[in-house]
Order: structure tokens, then C-alpha cells, then sequence
């Protein structure tokens, strides 16, 4: 059993002519369940939803503090490569694109982490483009126990992995793992992802399944708006996060919600996420999935991100940068472009000045 | 006197770190509810940063109860445990073993094995548990201080829902029964004192109320009545101590 069973009932499923027959008091009666469905959430993602946009965001907002309380959770991401082996369309990184490639040796790491270090975030997620060459599992594990000496929490999102890989990642020190499905439409995933490994979806389907069996502690998740219809997207993307809560149940659920921005590569969208069909995914989410973290980055803008944190957003990156280096020396080019360009102190001042506590701190290395 | 280990404490409520806007409001809290113990997940123990280190806020009398929040079994636990200690949070532990992130349920065949090994090794140990009354008679024999069954799920504010077997293991056992997690409304702290609990913790309610310091008040208060409650025995103790019609006057006792 893998969550591509799931995908597949889904396989002649007419999202329309469902959506057409869902009613007002269809979405109320979901949005009023303590426990929600997965019908009860396709109607929350429905057109017609919007209308109870404001209900929607309360209800999320007294199911967040009730789980979580007045805190977010920081987070930084620290970029050691740009090398990919895969042509995906879309990202600033792939292969095809003719930028300037960088790799950080050890010494560079432990350099752009002390600094890092600097703003007392204790969490931090190290990426890097997809390529298995360049960055191979050693140097993987050389990386992770430096940034165990400065930070107590470490997630990964680097290429999609065997269990047996991330059992070693595991015991080095990592702790979360962060694979985001980009598209779960099969025929739009063979579309962008032109060649290299990543063209092979089910192998990155089951990715995070993986790494719970490896393990790791927490799992974040999500599909990259832009690519496939927004709606069906948000809807599988809800299914896998509860599809491995109920299977993993040890493991911490995440969602991101990223939308395609200005990359390298000239990239036009299939599909725009707006800003109120983002507020209304993220409240579905949080009401379908109750416990679930919800990670907003510097994708979004100061303001869109100051707002959503008396929405329903957990989790928090405070003055990322998204180059090779980019803390230190800012030399390559970066992988997305940074909305929210405030520093970190400016975000931890700003969620202090909204009612909320800034948590630097959320896992003890043990 | 509310024993726990080798410490007395006058007060019945024990309050939690966690959910607050504001760390500053935690002391607060702590003046006007007068609680003495107080939890604190040691994964947030932040000894680097002085700002940010909720130790920092709370006043040298509380007596610290660290927490293994992020367990996911006996292993993982006692390995908090032992960094709690190392980091000066004393020789009190609260168990929790939780192997399920959606309902945060404890694990209780985990937290049972944790207190064997935390309790022969000198802690003061709190299990936090699902109710049942088997499992706290082995947290007894495994050296456990106190035990600590779940009033509803966490943070459900939704009162004493596994009331009749919390009754159970008040009636039996031989070690303090304090209620953990669920308790919203200072009624059901008080209704769990009325039914013979030695303590409740109430973290989420209020920590996440819009005024915790005076909700840590009306707290302690319904704790206390609760607690008089109980020891004026205004409330039946046996459900068969009363019958109305009795079945045995023909014996002519």
C-alpha cells in the first residue's frame, strides 16, 4: 500500500461535476464538523467556499491555538549547493539553466552556520539542488553533523532518497525531511519534469513514506502551486499529509503552501494561486488537518505573512536567503525569489508586536 | 500538604510554559494562580539565549517539572530526561510518551518501561497516561511518584470525559492521582478535585485565555474549592452508600 492507491481512485474522479453539486449548507455543515471528511474537505476547497471565507478563518484560527497557542515556530534555510542533475522547467536550478554552480566546501558550511547561528533560530533546513553526483550521501552526512553543533533541530530537502539512505542520514543527525510532490497530476508532472531522476513521480511520491520508515520525526509536504489545477492539488496534497499522519503516526505532519514566483528560466505558470484561494487552502488544511504544521516562507510578502499568522500559520522562516552561500557571500543566483526581505530580528519583533511568541527553540538533540 | 517525592506543596495546581503570547506573562501567572510546580517541555529550553530561555522567567521558589514532549518512546524519554537533569531543571520528569502526533495520546506500555528506568535512577517521576487503571498500578510498583491520567485529549478543553475511570483509579490508588490535560473551565478542575484528584495541570487554558494571570487565578480558586469540597465529604464517596430502600432490613442487623 503506498499513497498511490490512494491517487489512483481519484483516477476518473469529475472534480466539476462534483464541485457543481456542492451547496452552501454543504460547506457549512463541513466547516462545522469537529471531524472532517475528505468530501467534507473537497467542499471547503470548492469555488463556492469562498463565500464562508471569514468562518473558515476563525475556525482555524480556534483550532491553532487550541493545538499550538500564540507561537510560531522559526526556521532558516541554508542553501549548500546549486548542482541539479534534473531538468525541471520551473526552477531557477535546473540543469538547463546557465548559472553560476556552487557547491560549499565543509569549511564554507560551518561558516555560513555560525552565522546563521547568530540569530538564535535553533531549526534549520539544508537544501540542495538534485544532484546525487555532487552532493552524494558522505558529504550529505559531513554537512548534517556541522550543523548538529549549531543547531538543535535539522530537516533536509535534498533529492528523493532510499529508506536505507535516510536511515544513515538519520543516525548523523537529521531530524525532519522536507519533499514537496510539485504536481501530484501524473501527466503534468511528466510535463515539467523534462529528464534526470526526478522525472520519475512514484519514486517521488512515496519519498516521504520513506523517510517516515527511516524514522525521521517530522515530515513537510506539499505541492508547488502553478503547475496543476489549484483545487486537486490542494485536495491530494491534503490526502497524502493525513494519508501518512494516520499510517506514521509518530511522525509530525508539515504543509507548505509555495507558489510559483519570478525563478530563473522565464517559467510561465499553468495556474495562479491568488491570495484569497491561498487563505482558503490554508484554512482547509488546518480543518481538515487539526495537528498539522503550517509553514509559510519568505515566498510571501511581509504583510500576506503577518496576516496569516493570526490565520492559522504555525511555522515560519524569518530572513532566509535562497543563494549558495547567501548568508555570508551571496554569490550565485537564488533558487526563488525572497518576497518578505525583512531580517530576522525585524520578523521576531513584528510576531512579538502581533500577540505572538517567536520560538527559537523547538527540538533538544538527544 | 500535596507530597510529591520528597516536597510539599500547599498548592493543587500545577501550571505549564507552553501556548503563551509572552513569556512575561508566565510569571505572572505564576504570582496569581500561586501554583509551585510548573511544566516546561525541555525540547524549548533554550540555555543559549537568556531572552528566550523560559527558565529565565520563572521565579527560583516553582519548582520545575521538565517535560519529554517529543518522546516517541521509552528510549527517547529517558534520554530527555537525563539532559533535563544535566541542564538544572532538578530531579522532577514528566513522562510523556506520545506515539501519536495526530491525537497525542501517550503511549502507556512505553511510559511505564521510561519510569522503571528513571525512577531506579533517582528522578521524581510524573507519568503522564491514558487512563487506566492496570497501567497505573505497574507505574506504581515501577517507582513512579505520582501518576497523571488524561482528563480528555490535550488541549480539547473538553473537561473530565474519562471521569468514571479517573474515579477508579482515585478509589485505588496508593499514590497521588493528579488530572493532566483536557480541564478548560475552572468548573471541571474543581469537579475533579470534588472527586478526590490530589492536583490538576492546566497548561492550554490558561496560557491561551486573553488574561492567563487572572485565569490561573479563577483556577487556583476552583481548585481549592474543589479540594474543601472533597474533604468535607459533601459529596457521596461510595455510589452504594445510600440506598433509599434498604435490601438487607429483613436480616434484622
Amino acid at each position: 500500500m503506498s499513497f498511490l492507491n490512494v491517487l489512483r481512485e481519484y483516477e476518473d474522479f469529475d472534480f466539476d461535476g462534483y464541485f457543481k453539486n456542492v451547496t452552501d449548507e454543504m460547506i457549512i455543515s463541513s466547516i462545522n464538523k469537529k471531524v472532517l471528511n475528505k468530501f467534507d474537505f473537497l467542499n471547503l476547497l470548492c469555488v463556492k467556499a469562498k463565500n464562508h471565507i471569514e468562518i473558515m478563518a476563525q475556525k482555524a484560527h480556534e483550532i491553532t491555538v487550541a493545538n499550538f497557542g500564540y507561537t510560531i515556530n522559526l526556521y532558516l534555510p541554508i542553501y549548500v549547493s546549486n548542482y541539479c542533475s534534473s531538468d525541471c522547467l520551473y526552477c531557477g536550478f535546473s540543469k538547463k539553466n546557465k548559472i553560476h554552480r556552487k557547491k560549499l566546501s565543509l569549511e564554507e558550511v560551518e561558516i555560513e552556520a555560525k552565522e546563521i547561528a547568530k540569530t538564535g533560530i535553533k531549526s534549520i533546513l539544508f537544501l540542495t539542488g538534485e544532484s546525487r553526483k555532487v552532493t552524494p550521501l558522505e558529504y550529505l552526512c559531513d554537512v548534517t553533523k556541522i550543523l548538529k553543533k549549531h543547531f538543535s533541530f535539522v530537516a533536509i530537502e535534498v533529492f528523493p532518497m532510499s529508506q536505507e539512505d535516510y536511515e544513515i542520514l538519520f543516525k548523523a543527525g537529521v531530524d525532519g525531511l522536507t519533499v514537496y510532490q510539485e504536481v501530484y497530476d501524473k501527466k503534468i508532472y511528466k510535463s515539467v519534469h523534462v529528464s534526470g531522476e526526478k522525472s520519475n513521480f512514484e519514486y517521488r511520491l512515496d519519498t516521504p513514506e520513506r523517510g517516515a520508515k527511516a524514522g525521521f520525526r517530522s515530515l513537510n509536504i506539499g505541492t508547488l502551486f502553478g503547475l496543476g489545477d489549484i483545487s486537486q492539488e490542494a485536495f491530494f496534497s491534503g490526502l497524502h499529509a493525513r494519508y501518512l499522519s494516520d499510517k506514521y503516526l509518530e511522525c509530525e505532519l508539515g504543509l507548505s503552501l509555495p507558489r510559483i514566483n519570478d525563478a530563473e528560466g522565464d517559467f510561465k505558470p499553468n495556474t495562479i494561486l491568488d491570495d484569497v484561494t491561498f487563505v482558503q487552502i490554508m484554512c482547509a488544511y488546518r480543518l481538515f488537518l487539526p495537528r498539522a504544521d503550517i509553514n509559510i516562507s519568505t515566498r510571501e510578502d511581509a504583510n500576506f505573512r503577518d496576516n496569516l499568522l493570526g490565520i492559522c500559520a504555525t511555522k515560519f522562516s524569518a530572513g532566509s536567503k535562497t543563494e549558495v552561500g547567501g548568508y555570508t557571500k551571496a554569490k550565485t543566483e537564488p533558487q526563488f525569489e525572497i518576497s518578505d526581505k525583512r531580517d530576522s530580528e525585524e520578523v521576531i519583533h513584528r510576531i512579538q508586536n502581533l500577540g505572538y511568541e517567536p520560538v527559537y527553540k523547538n527540538w533538544e538533540s538527544i | 500538604m500535596l507530597k510529591i517525592g520528597d516536597k510539599e506543596f500547599s498548592s493543587r495546581l500545577l501550571s505549564g510554559t507552553g501556548k503563551f503570547r509572552d513569556k512575561n506573562d508566565i510569571k505572572k501567572m505564576l504570582e496569581k494562580s500561586g501554583s509551585q510546580i510548573i511544566t516546561i517541555a525541555l525540547r524549548r529550553v533554550n540555555l543559549e539565549n537568556p531572552q528566550d530561555n523560559v527558565l529565565n522567567y520563572i521565579p527560583k521558589h516553582i519548582t520545575l517539572l521538565p517535560n519529554t514532549s517529543g518522546a516517541r518512546n521509552a528510549d527517547e524519554a529517558v534520554r530527555i530526561a537525563n539532559i533535563a537533569r544535566e541542564a538544572g531543571c532538578g530531579d522532577f520528569i514528566k513522562i510523556e510518551v506520545i506515539h501519536d502526533a495526530k491525537y497525542l495520546m501517550p503511549d502507556n506500555e512505553e511510559t511505564i518501561k521510561a519510569t522503571k528506568i528513571l525512577a531506579k535512577d533517582g528522578f521524581t517521576v510524573l507519568p503522564y497516561i491514558m487512563p487506566d487503571i492496570v497501567t497505573c498500578k505497574k507505574l506504581e510498583d515501577a517507582g513512579a511518584s505520582v501518576v497523571m491520567p488524561l482528563g480528555s485529549p490535550i488541549g480539547s478543553n473538553a473537561g473530565l470525559q474519562t471521569k468514571s475511570i479517573l474515579e477508579m483509579i482515585i478509589e485505588n490508588s496508593n499514590i497521588p492521582v493528579i488530572v493532566d490535560a483536557g480541564i478548560g473551565l475552572p468548573s471541571q478542575a474543581a469537579n475533579a478535585m470534588e472527586i478526590g484528584a490530589d492536583a490538576v495541570l492546566i497548561n492550554t487554558a490558561i496560557a491561551t485565555s486573553s488574561n492567563p494571570a487572572l485565569a490561573g487565578e479563577a483556577f487556583s480558586l476552583a481548585v481549592r474549592a474543589g479540594r474543601i469540597a472533597y474533604l468535607s465529604k459533601l459529596q457521596k464517596q461510595s455510589q452504594y452508600a445510600n440506598a433509599s430502600s434498604p435490601l438487607t432490613g429483613f436480616l434484622n442487623l
